[in-house]
Protein backbone atom coordinates (compact mmCIF):
# COMPACT_ATOMS: atom_id res chain seq x y z
CA UNK A 1 0.00 0.00 0.00
CA UNK A 2 1.24 3.47 -0.87
CA UNK A 3 0.81 6.62 1.17
CA UNK A 4 1.82 10.06 0.04
CA UNK A 5 2.98 12.64 2.53
CA UNK A 6 3.12 16.23 1.43
CA UNK A 7 5.37 18.48 3.50
CA UNK A 8 4.94 22.22 2.97
CA UNK A 9 6.25 25.32 4.67
CA UNK A 10 3.83 27.02 7.03
CA UNK A 11 2.24 30.26 5.90
CA UNK A 12 4.40 33.22 6.76
CA UNK A 13 7.64 31.23 6.69
CA UNK A 14 9.94 32.74 4.08
CA UNK A 15 10.59 30.30 1.22
CA UNK A 16 13.71 31.48 -0.63
CA UNK A 17 13.62 28.46 -2.95
CA UNK A 18 10.01 29.17 -3.90
CA UNK A 19 10.94 32.79 -4.57
CA UNK A 20 13.82 31.75 -6.84
CA UNK A 21 11.47 29.46 -8.80
CA UNK A 22 8.99 32.33 -9.10
CA UNK A 23 11.69 34.58 -10.53
CA UNK A 24 12.71 31.90 -13.00
CA UNK A 25 9.11 31.49 -14.19
CA UNK A 26 8.87 35.25 -14.68
CA UNK A 27 12.17 35.11 -16.58
CA UNK A 28 10.59 32.58 -18.93
CA UNK A 29 7.81 35.06 -19.61
CA UNK A 30 4.99 33.38 -17.67
CA UNK A 31 2.79 36.16 -16.37
CA UNK A 32 0.16 35.93 -13.66
CA UNK A 33 1.95 33.67 -11.17
CA UNK A 34 1.48 35.42 -7.85
CA UNK A 35 3.61 33.24 -5.62
CA UNK A 36 5.47 29.92 -5.51
CA UNK A 37 5.99 27.69 -2.48
CA UNK A 38 8.22 24.65 -2.70
CA UNK A 39 7.50 21.57 -0.66
CA UNK A 40 8.30 17.88 -0.53
CA UNK A 41 6.48 14.72 -1.51
CA UNK A 42 7.46 11.63 0.45
CA UNK A 43 5.99 8.36 -0.79
CA UNK A 44 5.82 5.44 1.59
CA UNK A 45 5.33 1.87 0.43
CA UNK A 46 4.04 0.01 3.46
CA UNK A 47 2.06 -2.90 4.86
CA UNK A 48 -1.73 -2.53 5.00
CA UNK A 49 -1.79 -2.71 8.79
CA UNK A 50 0.33 0.42 9.36
CA UNK A 51 -2.12 2.59 11.26
CA UNK A 52 -3.08 6.20 10.64
CA UNK A 53 -1.67 6.98 14.07
CA UNK A 54 1.68 5.49 13.04
CA UNK A 55 1.75 7.55 9.85
CA UNK A 56 0.98 10.67 11.83
CA UNK A 57 3.72 9.85 14.36
CA UNK A 58 6.22 9.36 11.51
CA UNK A 59 5.41 12.86 10.26
CA UNK A 60 5.68 14.46 13.69
CA UNK A 61 8.84 12.63 14.74
CA UNK A 62 10.86 12.83 11.55
CA UNK A 63 9.32 13.63 8.20
CA UNK A 64 8.19 17.19 8.97
CA UNK A 65 9.69 19.84 11.22
CA UNK A 66 6.53 21.22 12.77
CA UNK A 67 8.31 24.43 13.78
CA UNK A 68 8.28 25.51 10.14
CA UNK A 69 6.36 22.87 8.17
CA UNK A 70 2.88 21.44 7.79
CA UNK A 71 2.17 17.94 6.52
CA UNK A 72 -0.73 16.26 4.81
CA UNK A 73 -1.18 12.50 4.63
CA UNK A 74 -2.91 10.93 1.61
CA UNK A 75 -3.44 7.30 2.40
CA UNK A 76 -3.76 4.61 -0.26
CA UNK B 1 38.44 18.60 31.51
CA UNK B 2 36.74 15.68 29.78
CA UNK B 3 35.22 16.51 26.42
CA UNK B 4 33.52 14.52 23.68
CA UNK B 5 32.92 15.27 20.01
CA UNK B 6 30.00 13.50 18.34
CA UNK B 7 30.72 12.09 14.87
CA UNK B 8 27.93 11.46 12.35
CA UNK B 9 28.27 10.09 8.84
CA UNK B 10 29.06 13.30 6.92
CA UNK B 11 30.48 15.32 9.82
CA UNK B 12 33.50 17.23 8.53
CA UNK B 13 34.41 19.64 11.32
CA UNK B 14 34.72 16.99 14.02
CA UNK B 15 38.51 16.98 13.83
CA UNK B 16 38.68 20.80 13.90
CA UNK B 17 36.58 20.83 17.07
CA UNK B 18 38.71 18.10 18.60
CA UNK B 19 41.90 20.05 17.83
CA UNK B 20 40.45 23.22 19.38
CA UNK B 21 39.30 21.37 22.51
CA UNK B 22 42.61 19.54 22.88
CA UNK B 23 44.58 22.73 22.33
CA UNK B 24 42.67 24.71 24.93
CA UNK B 25 41.93 22.04 27.54
CA UNK B 26 45.15 20.04 27.19
CA UNK B 27 43.36 16.71 27.07
CA UNK B 28 42.24 14.54 24.19
CA UNK B 29 38.48 14.63 23.48
CA UNK B 30 36.62 11.34 23.06
CA UNK B 31 35.29 10.92 19.52
CA UNK B 32 31.83 9.37 19.76
CA UNK B 33 30.23 7.62 16.79
CA UNK B 34 26.51 8.31 16.28
CA UNK B 35 25.54 4.73 17.15
CA UNK B 36 26.94 5.04 20.69
CA UNK B 37 24.26 5.00 23.36
CA UNK B 38 26.18 6.50 26.27
CA UNK B 39 28.63 9.32 26.89
CA UNK B 40 31.88 8.77 28.83
CA UNK B 41 31.43 9.01 32.61
CA UNK B 42 32.15 12.39 34.14
CA UNK B 43 31.90 14.24 30.83
CA UNK B 44 32.36 18.03 31.16
CA UNK B 45 31.40 19.15 27.67
CA UNK B 46 29.83 17.65 24.55
CA UNK B 47 30.46 19.19 21.14
CA UNK B 48 28.24 18.56 18.11
CA UNK B 49 30.30 19.46 15.04
CA UNK B 50 29.62 21.03 11.69
CA UNK B 51 29.44 19.15 8.44
CA UNK B 52 26.66 17.55 6.48
CA UNK B 53 25.36 14.78 8.67
CA UNK B 54 23.54 12.20 6.55
CA UNK B 55 24.17 14.41 3.52
CA UNK B 56 21.58 16.91 4.80
CA UNK B 57 18.96 14.47 3.48
CA UNK B 58 15.34 15.26 4.42
CA UNK B 59 16.42 18.43 6.34
CA UNK B 60 19.78 19.57 7.71
CA UNK B 61 20.36 17.80 11.00
CA UNK B 62 17.07 15.87 10.96
CA UNK B 63 18.47 12.34 10.78
CA UNK B 64 21.36 13.07 13.15
CA UNK B 65 18.94 14.47 15.73
CA UNK B 66 17.21 11.05 15.89
CA UNK B 67 20.42 9.01 16.19
CA UNK B 68 21.04 6.89 19.32
CA UNK B 69 23.86 9.10 20.63
CA UNK B 70 21.60 12.16 20.64
CA UNK B 71 19.36 10.54 23.27
CA UNK B 72 22.42 10.38 25.53
CA UNK B 73 23.31 13.98 24.64
CA UNK B 74 19.77 15.12 25.51
CA UNK B 75 19.97 13.33 28.87
CA UNK B 76 23.34 14.92 29.60
CA UNK B 77 21.99 18.36 28.64
CA UNK B 78 19.09 17.77 31.02
CA UNK B 79 21.60 17.08 33.81
CA UNK B 80 23.30 20.41 33.04
CA UNK B 81 26.30 19.18 31.03
CA UNK B 82 27.41 21.94 28.61
CA UNK B 83 26.61 21.16 24.97
CA UNK B 84 28.09 23.18 22.10
CA UNK B 85 26.58 22.82 18.62
CA UNK B 86 28.39 24.47 15.72
CA UNK B 87 26.86 24.90 12.25
CA UNK B 88 25.35 21.49 11.41
CA UNK B 89 25.56 20.91 15.17
CA UNK B 90 23.23 23.90 15.67
CA UNK B 91 20.85 22.39 13.11
CA UNK B 92 21.00 19.05 14.94
CA UNK B 93 20.25 20.68 18.32
CA UNK B 94 17.18 22.51 16.98
CA UNK B 95 15.96 19.36 15.23
CA UNK B 96 16.45 17.44 18.49
CA UNK B 97 14.38 20.02 20.35
CA UNK B 98 17.28 21.03 22.62
CA UNK B 99 17.07 24.55 21.19
CA UNK B 100 14.04 26.39 19.78
CA UNK B 101 13.51 27.47 16.19
CA UNK B 102 14.76 26.00 12.94
CA UNK B 103 17.49 26.70 10.37
CA UNK B 104 16.31 27.16 6.83
CA UNK B 105 17.97 27.67 3.45
CA UNK B 106 19.93 30.95 3.35
CA UNK B 107 17.72 33.80 2.15
CA UNK B 108 20.17 34.63 -0.66
CA UNK B 109 20.25 30.92 -1.67
CA UNK B 110 24.06 31.04 -1.78
CA UNK B 111 26.37 28.90 0.28
CA UNK B 112 28.20 31.51 2.37
CA UNK B 113 31.82 30.78 3.24
CA UNK B 114 33.81 33.69 4.63
CA UNK B 115 34.90 35.33 7.85
CA UNK B 116 32.18 37.60 9.19
CA UNK B 117 31.72 40.13 11.97
CA UNK B 118 29.65 39.03 14.96
CA UNK B 119 28.37 41.01 17.88
CA UNK B 120 28.53 39.34 21.29
CA UNK B 121 25.06 39.96 22.71
CA UNK B 122 25.39 38.22 26.04
CA UNK B 123 28.75 37.68 27.72
CA UNK B 124 27.21 36.13 30.84
CA UNK B 125 26.79 32.58 29.57
CA UNK B 126 29.35 29.84 30.22
CA UNK B 127 30.09 29.89 26.48
CA UNK B 128 30.61 33.64 26.10
CA UNK B 129 32.35 34.65 29.32
CA UNK B 130 35.59 35.07 27.36
CA UNK B 131 34.07 38.06 25.59
CA UNK B 132 32.74 41.48 26.54
CA UNK B 133 29.05 42.25 25.93
CA UNK B 134 28.63 44.31 22.79
CA UNK B 135 32.09 43.37 21.54
CA UNK B 136 32.56 42.75 17.82
CA UNK B 137 34.51 39.64 16.90
CA UNK B 138 35.42 37.89 13.64
CA UNK B 139 34.68 34.23 13.08
CA UNK B 140 34.22 32.22 9.83
CA UNK B 141 30.90 30.89 8.60
CA UNK B 142 30.40 28.14 6.02
CA UNK B 143 26.79 27.07 5.50
CA UNK B 144 23.85 26.76 3.19
CA UNK B 145 21.12 26.46 5.82
CA UNK B 146 21.88 29.11 8.42
CA UNK B 147 18.73 31.18 8.17
CA UNK B 148 17.45 30.99 11.75
CA UNK B 149 13.70 31.20 12.07
CA UNK B 150 11.23 31.02 14.94
CA UNK B 151 7.82 32.51 15.66
CA UNK B 152 7.71 36.06 16.96
CA UNK B 153 6.85 34.95 20.50
CA UNK B 154 9.89 32.68 20.63
CA UNK B 155 12.13 35.41 19.23
CA UNK B 156 10.84 37.89 21.82
CA UNK B 157 11.44 35.35 24.58
CA UNK B 158 15.00 34.65 23.38
CA UNK B 159 15.76 38.37 23.33
CA UNK B 160 14.01 39.09 26.63
CA UNK B 161 15.80 36.29 28.46
CA UNK B 162 19.22 37.27 27.10
CA UNK B 163 19.47 34.00 25.20
CA UNK B 164 20.79 35.53 21.98
CA UNK B 165 24.52 34.84 22.38
CA UNK B 166 25.74 36.17 19.03
CA UNK B 167 24.22 38.35 16.34
CA UNK B 168 25.56 38.94 12.82
CA UNK B 169 27.04 42.43 12.54
CA UNK B 170 26.57 42.25 8.75
CA UNK B 171 24.00 40.63 6.45
CA UNK B 172 24.81 36.91 6.04
CA UNK B 173 21.88 34.57 5.54
CA UNK B 174 18.58 36.28 6.33
CA UNK B 175 18.39 35.02 9.93
CA UNK B 176 15.51 36.38 12.00
CA UNK B 177 16.75 39.47 13.85
CA UNK B 178 20.30 38.65 12.69
CA UNK B 179 20.57 35.82 15.21
CA UNK B 180 23.78 33.77 14.82
CA UNK B 181 23.74 31.81 18.08
CA UNK B 182 21.36 31.10 20.97
CA UNK B 183 21.44 29.32 24.31
CA UNK B 184 18.73 27.20 25.96
CA UNK B 185 16.73 28.40 28.98
CA UNK B 186 19.10 26.70 31.45
CA UNK B 187 22.11 28.27 29.71
CA UNK B 188 24.06 25.02 29.24
CA UNK B 189 23.28 24.38 25.56
CA UNK B 190 24.45 26.71 22.78
CA UNK B 191 23.92 26.51 19.04
CA UNK B 192 25.75 28.79 16.64
CA UNK B 193 26.30 28.88 12.89
CA UNK B 194 29.81 30.47 12.91
CA UNK B 195 32.80 28.17 13.50
CA UNK B 196 34.83 29.22 16.58
CA UNK B 197 37.08 26.16 16.09
CA UNK B 198 38.33 27.68 12.83
CA UNK B 199 39.71 30.76 14.55
CA UNK B 200 41.91 29.50 17.36
CA UNK B 201 45.31 31.05 16.61
CA UNK B 202 47.43 33.24 14.38
CA UNK B 203 47.66 30.53 11.73
CA UNK B 204 43.87 30.86 11.36
CA UNK B 205 44.07 34.62 11.08
CA UNK B 206 42.92 35.30 14.63
CA UNK B 207 41.90 33.79 17.91
CA UNK B 208 38.40 35.18 18.47
CA UNK B 209 37.05 31.63 18.38
CA UNK B 210 39.62 30.34 20.83
CA UNK B 211 38.23 32.69 23.47
CA UNK B 212 34.95 30.76 23.47
CA UNK B 213 36.79 27.57 24.43
CA UNK B 214 38.98 29.38 26.95
CA UNK B 215 35.95 31.04 28.56
CA UNK B 216 34.19 27.69 28.69
CA UNK B 217 37.19 26.01 30.28
CA UNK B 218 37.32 28.72 32.91
CA UNK B 219 33.57 28.55 33.55
CA UNK B 220 33.42 24.76 33.76
CA UNK B 221 36.77 24.34 35.50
Amino acid sequence: MKTRIYVTLKNGVLDPQGKAIHHALEGLGFAGVEGVRQGKLIELDHADDVSDADLDAMCRKLLANTVIENYRIERG
Amino acid sequence: MKSAVIVFPGSNCDRDLAVALRDVTGSEPAMLWHRETALPDGIDIVAVPGGFSYGDYLRSGAMAARSPVMRAVAEAAERGVPVLGVCNGFQVLTEAGLLPGALMRNAGLNFVCRTIALKVENAQSIFTSGYAAGEEIRIPVAHHDGNFTADEGTLDRLEGEGRVAFRYAEPVNGSARGIAGIVNAAGNVIGMMPHPERMIGPEHGGSDGRRLFEGLLEAVG
